[in-house]
């Protein structure tokens, strides 16, 4: 009898605790899990909520490089094989791998007028590493990057 | 040579298949001899891959890949084990050095139990063994060799990082002799004090490299990275933690075993798991199912392999464990509230921590199936692993003092309130004097608390000054470990929050303000290493009276066609102050170079913390010598 109540309790702290932690766990999903925008996927499905931590993708467009102030910010153009193009700005020190035509993925937000302020840029370790929701693509940029 | 460490490899194959059919048949000394033998013929094939590396042969297609006639001889060796297959081979080496370690040291005078162990780990060898020669083989040669290899991939020619993988692997394979003694136990039938006492020491013995090598990545990572942190709640990260928060399950439930009896199928099912979550870290990292920041080069296929040994010796364990676990002895009896209960609560916390873990890391893959792309970052770790955590914390100090069975709760009340007052106390001056987040203050109740839970259990048990220094090591092990964890929580709590940062571009003669440092570029030149070239920036960093000449350089290694930052701190009594050097910017024709400038206060916090708990655990592992009858 003792056993029994014992176990008993212990069960009700275990799924008690285990309740608690899914519905924690549920909740930061809904909130923090990010989705992930590539300009062809931005381009159908409009701008997502502003301020919300969201990633981007796709290739840094030759040429689309520059430094509009002291030279703390960069700002690029991200494009994939659509027609559409995402805006990038991050102020910071770009990754070691970060060059015109390589593939990138930066986390941050986007503002109203669709620009996106990236608060980091991913960075590889390998050179022959791709990010994996960058699928490679047959033309462009893409085909240089690899 | 290479062939001779080929042949060798098979030979260990061909020995860890006997020890595993000999032990399971119960021979003890033959199965035994039969894990030396394995060990040692490994170790000569490891030694040809390591000869092969520091003679630079690269008609060894994974020298020729990986490593380069100018690299220090230190990385030319670490090379060996800073790729897929040379890692693999370590993971070899390290299940057969359990094994021949179980061989020489198991003392539990139950022979068929300890053949049986020995036959397990030899089945789980020749299962690494197998994968290594027959789907990641090191030994291929190159024909014809070239005359130069291409280079360790340079952010790993480091230091901390050379020693990184081998700790780590210490830890994870570690833990398979601890799943050997589990299975070996539930097929005798026996999850003892007997047998909690032998697992103890194993899994203590994994689970301090397993400490120190998360460690070492983690440090490495905080200042070759450049990103200023020392955590990223990354796939690869997340893959150490949890076997690491399984370990620390393990280890506590092991002594309920050890001492009373009791949780004896909760401790085996724990010790199988430590396993298991280390093959499937292996698995995340190999087989690149998830983006990572600290990606390795990744092959499916052989993901696909290390997901079938996982099923394959994860289902064989947890079918043995079913059958086996309702027939499993209980210990003597106890009460909820009493140190059994106490610690249930810390198995099921920390266990339930590392499923929450675990959800978030694999939650992009569920989410890939439904055909969304997505990733789970630091917020959602920060909201479900770090509450949980606290909840854990705040209680330990309160239980810590409970005795078996059932628990004297007349000292509750005054435990509570202290608690309470001393939380109250942090969040007031928090709010009113530090101008710090709540949750912060509530942070750094908790690990004075800790700390002080800690100490006071030191003077419970010694009653007396003069016998605290008689007080067994092992109590002196668990104090060390929880003040550790308070003080990595101090750490952790006041770098993660009053973390300051920001971007500079400076000219040379430029000059910057950050969190209060006056920072000065006096100039950029280049420097030339074995292997590499590099800019180095010479800055000087000024706050009242204290001046420091940092020199942050980026290194180009031209064999891998890659740059790396080497970092510049200086360590206060308050924090790091931190710089990287970025890339050379040309804005409106002046030449400016890009710093990013962190100060990271305590951050040594963090890594003291977490040596002090390496430390605990082995104080814990020294054998006690029997104290005199006073």
């Amino acid at each position: 009898m003792r056993a029994r109540t014992r176990r008993l309790w212990t069960f009700a702290v275990a799924a008690a605790l285990l309740l608690a932690a899914a519905t924690l766990a549920f909740v930061a999903l809904r909130q923090n899990a990010n989705l992930f925008y590539t300009p062809e996927v931005l381009a159908e499905n409009g701008i997502p909520e502003i301020g919300k931590d969201v990633k981007v993708g796709g290739w840094v467009a030759p040429g689309s490089l520059a430094y509009p102030g002291d030279g703390s910010e960069i700002v690029f153009t991200v494009i994939d094989n659509s027609p559409a193009t995402i805006t990038v700005s991050f102020t910071g020190i770009a990754p070691d791998l970060f060059r015109e035509g390589q593939g990138v993925v930066a986390i941050g937000s986007f503002d109203a007028d669709g620009k996106f302020t990236a608060r980091q840029l991913l960075a590889k370790h390998d050179e022959n590493y791709q990010p994996r929701e960058l699928k490679p693509l047959g033309a462009g940029p893409a085909a240089s990057a690899s | 040579m290479i062939e001779f460490g080929h042949l060798a490899a098979f030979l260990a194959l061909a020995a860890s298949l006997a020890q595993g059919v000999l032990g399971l048949t119960g021979a003890r000394a033959l199965a035994g001899r039969a894990a030396v033998v394995a060990f040692a013929v490994m170790a000569l094939s490891f030694a040809t891959l390591l000869v092969a590396f520091a003679q630079s042969d690269f008609s060894l297609a994974l020298a020729a890949n990986n490593s380069h006639t100018l690299k220090p001889m230190i990385y030319k060796l670490a090379g060996v084990w800073g790729n897929h297959e040379g890692s693999m081979a370590l993971w070899c080496l390290v299940t057969l050095g359990f094994g021949a370690a179980g061989a020489l040291w198991m003392r539990t005078g139950r022979d068929v139990f300890e053949a049986r162990a020995l036959g397990v780990q030899g089945w789980l060898a020749a299962g690494a063994l197998s994968y290594l020669l027959f789907a990641s083989s090191p030994y291929l040669r190159l024909d014809p060799a070239p005359l130069q290899g291409a280079g360790l991939n340079p952010v790993l020619q480091d230091v901390a990082l050379a020693s990184h993988p081998p700790m780590l692997y210490l830890g994870y394979v570690g833990f398979s002799f601890v799943f050997a003694l589990a299975a070996a136990g539930l097929i005798d039938g026996r999850i003892d004090r007997v047998w909690a006492k032998e697992a103890r020491r194993w899994a203590l013995a994994a689970f301090i490299p397993l400490t120190i090598g998360i460690a070492l990545g983690s440090y490495w990572a905080y200042y070759e990275l450049g990103w200023g942190g020392w955590w990223f709640w990354d796939p690869v990260e997340n893959a150490s933690l949890m076997p690491w928060l399984i370990g620390a399950a393990l280890l506590h439930s092991v002594v309920v075993t050890e001492k009373r009896g009791s949780f004896a199928a909760w401790t085996a099912l724990l010790a199988v798991l430590a396993f298991l979550f280390s093959i499937m870290g292996a698995f995340l990292v190999r087989s690149g199912v998830l983006t990572s920041v600290h990606a390795f080069a990744v092959d499916p296929k052989r993901g696909m392999l290390l997901l079938g040994g996982l099923v394959v010796y994860g289902g064989l364990a947890l079918g043995l464990f079913a059958l086996r676990a309702p027939k499993l002895e209980g210990g003597k009896p106890w009460q909820m509230l009493s140190r059994e209960g106490a610690l249930a609560t810390n198995n099921v916390v920390l266990v339930v921590a590392a499923l929450t873990v675990l959800l978030g890391t694999l939650f992009p893959l569920i989410a890939e199936a439904t055909g969304r792309t997505i990733s789970v970052g630091e917020p959602y770790f920060r909201l479900t692993f770090v509450p949980m955590l606290a909840v854990l914390l705040a209680v330990l100090p309160v239980v810590q003092a409970w005795t078996w069975g059932k628990a004297d709760l007349s000292g509750v009340w005054k435990w509570a309130a202290g608690g309470v007052g001393l939380v109250a106390v942090f969040l007031l001056l928090g709010v009113s004097v530090w101008d710090i987040p709540l949750g912060a203050a509530f942070g750094l109740a908790l690990a004075l608390w800790l700390i002080f839970g800690a100490l006071w259990e030191v003077r419970r048990r010694a009653v007396t000054l003069a016998r605290v220094f008689r007080l067994p090591l092992r109590v002196w092990g668990m104090t060390l470990a929880h003040v550790g964890l308070g003080v990595f929580i101090m750490g952790a709590v006041v770098e993660t929050t009053q973390r300051y940062e920001a971007t500079l571009a400076l000219p040379a003669g430029g000059s910057g303000t950050v969190a209060g440092w006056n920072i000065t570029l006096n100039d950029v030149h280049a420097i030339e290493g074995p292997n590499w070239y590099a800019d180095k920036a010479v800055l000087t960093a000024r706050k009242g009276s204290i001046k420091a000449e940092m020199a942050p350089t980026k290194r180009y290694y031209p064999a891998s066609r890659m740059p790396t930052t080497e970092t510049a701190i200086h360590k206060t009594a308050a924090g790091d102050l931190y710089i990287a050097l970025g890339d050379r910017r040309d804005v409106d024709g002046e030449t400016r170079w890009v710093f990013r400038v962190y100060f990271n206060p305590l951050i040594d916090f963090v890594y003291l913390g977490v040596a002090l708990m390496a430390l605990g655990a082995f104080f814990s592992l020294v054998p006690t010598r029997r104290r005199r009858t006073a």
